[in-house]
């Protein structure tokens, strides 16, 4: 199975190049995110090649959830945004950007959902299991209802974000409306969800992930479920900052001289030791990352990061 | 401009319930009775709990701004904020200016970042059909969008976005557009095609744009959303008083600001300019906004606010109202909860009661906020009309400017129309005091400030609020700490709460409610003019559905399961 960039008769490179994307920018893209799997520069090609086939549909639910991890995909770049859900994938169902509403959109939904070619679905969001599931409701239907019904269908499931691969925030202490995230919920219906942590993820780990699926390549998963491409190392053990920790030199407080020479910031509660990301060497909009800006990791992209990684400001 | 057209409208009568309401942050539900052709009455229904609230109770207040920003990602960094604020408000101590210059350097491209995503992504296909996008003339498309503004574009370039349009709309997978109300042709649909070539361009254009707006927030708050460069104190990040990182930073906002000038504001006018007969549709009465941007030193002042703030009584502006955080009230008649009364934040009380999905008393899980018992309509019209009342040196002309353009006066400003057009006023007003900001900044740290944070530990015994003009409106966190310096109480009263919150015990419509009234559907199979004039309101539900007690940690009595 592959997916396309782009529609009409032309190869995959004309269409790109009609969309403003020259061959150079496709190729750096697919370089990034063969870098960002972890395969090295030479695996662009392969990510080339998964990309100039049919667009698969694509549908996307909220459950409880903030919408960033929406916010978080919008700013994926190279391609951006516009070339990813109008060329690439077909984003049959997204409650954020989709014109239609109401009605229109129920229908738009099964309409995915029931289509031949089947459909990948992408969750955000927690599902609230309290009361019946009816702390949270679209279209009438319980959040958790939707999931069972449309979770089994999909081609692949993939959980974007901590909400949806863990619970999240809404399922921190005393988890007042019993959140749980999919593959907690859903594994007796035999949904096996590959898990995008973080709040949000690097978009670009989203992308990946979906270029490793629709390539038929097997994707590694840790024992929480997330690719170890993105999620194999330690923001600890990837920090630019390693070297002053190793020397012992750890800042004492934010205003301290040490903290304004961009010393370690384990003793104000970073979280990087325990937490697997790849943020330090991706980086988050293309220009920086937490610890960069002076500011302790607070563990993310772990389960049950609120209440095992807090207080957040003590190590 | 041109003449105004006369608005769409059938003589259906009956409900319209829109469930799932997209294009906003979070689920929504709209249920409206229609009586000949107007709507009569509307019901605005959060449909998702969360529960916050209950959960930041008895953990350390510096890390409450963590779990607020979740409360939403498209407001991110509001929350984280108002939260920091609230805990600065309690230890009452001042932060370093060059703290407030960074959080108001961010806080303002997230207004423009939101802003400009809220029209085009979220509100445009509201008023733009992208498929008659293609029976445009390139030539006429080119003609008109260089006389409404300096942008350079060719017919060519219009050319290119008829064929990638065509090549999708061929494709027969139509992606976002699927089942629009716009496809095969709608009555309420008034642009001439060439806008509507116009405006889907800068669409897809726009969708770029914001990535970079974007980035220039993570170029000081380490990512966006959900930025982390905050503490109670100041701000963390000493980078971002390098060179470096404030080229980097002004460069991304001039990018911004251009494309703001150049196309959002120009497209605005020209889709405004067609659509006159919804300046007459969507208003409310009474509007309330907490202002923004401190001065550098006064982080806690609201008086000391770039944007100031004030109420509004009965559109009488005029009569403006000094704003008083003592009167604000929360209500959950109408709401799932249990009880009639209604509290002050500090003391909030909230025990959830389901009842069920379309029920007509209790029907959302929204609280309703009152302002002196008044439902008040907060956010871009509001501090619009305060600042205008006011005759702010930037608001004002801008007003006046858009006014003229539109052919319009003031009054039409109390409409959907004016609400969205109040969006682009506020957005073009910051991007042009940003760069003051940012001069500023520069002078300060030139001048060998390079303070960003002062080191405070967690209040004990103390109280705090913290106030945010969000890009949504007037955002308060109240916070309460107890003699282990743990939080006892934290209540977040939202814009959307405020904007679309369900009736108040006197059975008094939230704001959105009271806007929906009076309005025509010209289909009721495809109410495209509910759409209009809630996202005119921009809602955030995520935010306005974390509700529940801060006190009494109840959430088990439910009436009716």
């Amino acid at each position: 199975m592959r997916i396309a960039v782009g529609l009409g008769k032309n190869s995959g490179e004309e269409r790109l190049e009609k969309q403003g994307i020259t061959r150079r920018d496709f190729m750096k893209f697919c370089t990034a995110v063969a870098v960002t799997m972890g395969m090295g520069p030479a695996f662009a090609g392969n990510v080339a090649a998964a990309l100039t086939g049919r667009r698969p549909s694509v549908v996307y639910l909220h459950m409880a959830e903030c919408t960033g991890c929406s916010e978080a995909l919008l700013r994926t770049y190279k391609p951006f945004i516009d070339a990813l859900i109008l060329d690439t994938i077909s984003l049959d169902y997204h409650e954020t950007i989709m014109a239609a509403a109401g009605d229109a959109a129920e229908d738009a939904l099964n309409q995915a959902v029931d289509g031949p070619d089947g459909f990948i679905c992408v969750v955000e969001g927690a599902v609230p299991t309290a009361l019946n599931g009816k702390y949270g409701y679209v279209a009438g239907h319980t959040m958790f209802d939707i999931c069972k019904r449309i979770l089994p269908k999909a081609k692949a499931v993939v959980c974007m974000g901590t909400c949806a691969c863990f619970g999240g925030v809404q399922a921190a202490k005393p988890n007042p409306t019993a959140a749980k995230g999919i593959n907690d919920c859903f594994a007796d219906l035999g949904v096996k969800a590959i898990n995008i942590a973080g709040c949000p993820p690097n978009p670009l780990n989203l992308v990946g992930a979906l270029v490793a699926f629709l390539n038929g390549d097997k994707i590694e998963l840790d024992e929480l479920g997330r690719p170890t491409l993105f999620f194999g190392q330690s923001v600890h053990d990837l920090c630019e900052r390693r070297k002053f920790f190793e020397e012992g030199k750890l800042a004492p407080s934010f205003n301290s001289q040490e903290a304004r020479d961009g010393w370690c910031l384990y003793d104000l509660g970073c979280k990087g030791p325990q937490t697997y990301n790849n943020c330090p060497k991706v980086l988050f909009n293309e220009t920086n990352w937490p610890v960069r800006a002076g500011h302790p990791c607070i563990g993310c992209s772990e389960p049950d990061f609120w209440d095992s990684m807090t207080p957040f400001y003590q190590s | 401009m041109s003449q105004t057209i006369k608005t769409a409208q059938s003589n259906y009568t009956g409900p319209v319930v829109v469930d799932p309401l997209t294009r906003i942050e979070g689920h929504l539900r709209v249920e409206v009775e229609v009586a000949n052709g107007k709507i009569k009455e509307a019901r605005t229904c959060g449909t998702l709990f969360r529960g916050l609230e209950t959960i930041l109770r008895g953990r350390d207040p510096r890390d409450a701004q963590h779990f607020t920003q979740r409360t939403c990602g498209v407001c991110t960094f509001t929350h984280a904020l108002a939260s920091t604020r609230a805990l600065e408000d309690a230890i009452k101590k001042p932060i370093p200016a060059n703290a407030t210059y960074i959080r108001n350097l961010v806080l303002g491209m997230l207004f423009l970042h939101d802003h400009l995503v809220h029209f085009y992504h979220l509100h445009a296909l509201d008023f733009v059909d992208v498929t008659a996008a293609l029976q445009a003339d390139p030539e006429k498309a080119a003609k008109i969008a260089t006389s409404i503004s300096n942008r350079k574009v060719k017919a060519d370039d219009y050319r290119a976005v008829q064929a990638k349009l065509k090549a999708f709309v061929d494709s027969g997978q139509l992606g976002p557009f699927t089942n629009a109300y716009f496809l095969g042709g709608h009555p309420a649909y008034q642009l001439e095609p060439e806008v509507n070539l116009i405006a889907t361009a800068d669409y897809l254009q726009a969708l770029r744009i914001q990535v970079e707006s974007a980035r220039a927030m993570a170029v000081f708050g380490a990512k966006n959303p959900h930025v982390q460069f905050m503490v109670g104190g100041g701000v963390t990040n000493y980078e971002a008083l390098t060179p470096e990182r404030i080229k980097e930073f002004r460069d991304l906002y001039k990018k911004s600001r251009e494309f703001i000038e150049q196309c959002y504001i120009p497209d605005l006018l020209a889709v405004a300019g067609a659509y006159k007969n919804w300046a007459s549709i969507g208003g409310t009465r009474n509007f309330m906004t907490f202002g923004e941007f401190p001065a550098a030193g006064g982080e806690r002042d609201l008086d000391s606010r770039w944007l100031k703030p004030g109420i509004i009584y009965n559109r009488k502006i005029n009569e403006l109202q000094k704003f008083e955080p003592a009167k604000i009230q929360e209500h959950v008649r109408h709401s799932w909860y249990e009880g009639d009364k209604a509290h002050v934040p500090y003391e909030g009380e909230t025990k959830p009661a389901f009842t069920k999905m379309g029920d007509k008393d209790r029907y959302s899980w929204l609280k309703a906020p009152r302002y002196d018992n008044h439902a008040v309509e907060t956010g871009p019209l509001a501090q619009v009309l305060v600042s205008y009342a006011q005759g702010d040196k930037t608001i004002k002309p801008l007003v006046d400017l858009v006014l003229k353009k539109l052919g319009v006066g003031p009054e039409a400003l109390f409409s959907t129309l004016g609400r969205t057009a109040a969006r682009g006023i506020e957005t073009l007003a910051i991007a042009q005091q940003m760069e003051h900001w940012l001069n500023e900044y520069e002078a300060n740290i030139g001048k060998g400030d390079k303070k960003i944070v002062e080191d405070y530990d967690a209040p004990k015994n103390a109280r705090g609020v913290g106030f945010v003009n969000a890009p949504r409106g007037g955002l308060s966190h109240w916070l309460v700490t107890d003699e282990n310096a743990k939080i006892s109480n934290f209540q977040l009263v939202v814009p959307t709460t405020w904007n679309l919150g369900p009736r108040d015990a006197q059975n008094v419509p939230g704001a959105a409610e009271e806007a929906l009234v009076g309005t025509p559907i010209a289909d009721p199979k495809r109410p495209v003019e509910i759409l209009r004039t809630i996202h005119s309101f921009d809602p955030c539900i995520a935010c306005a559905v974390h509700v529940i007690d801060g006190q009494t940690n109840e959430v088990h009595k439910f009436r009716v399961l």
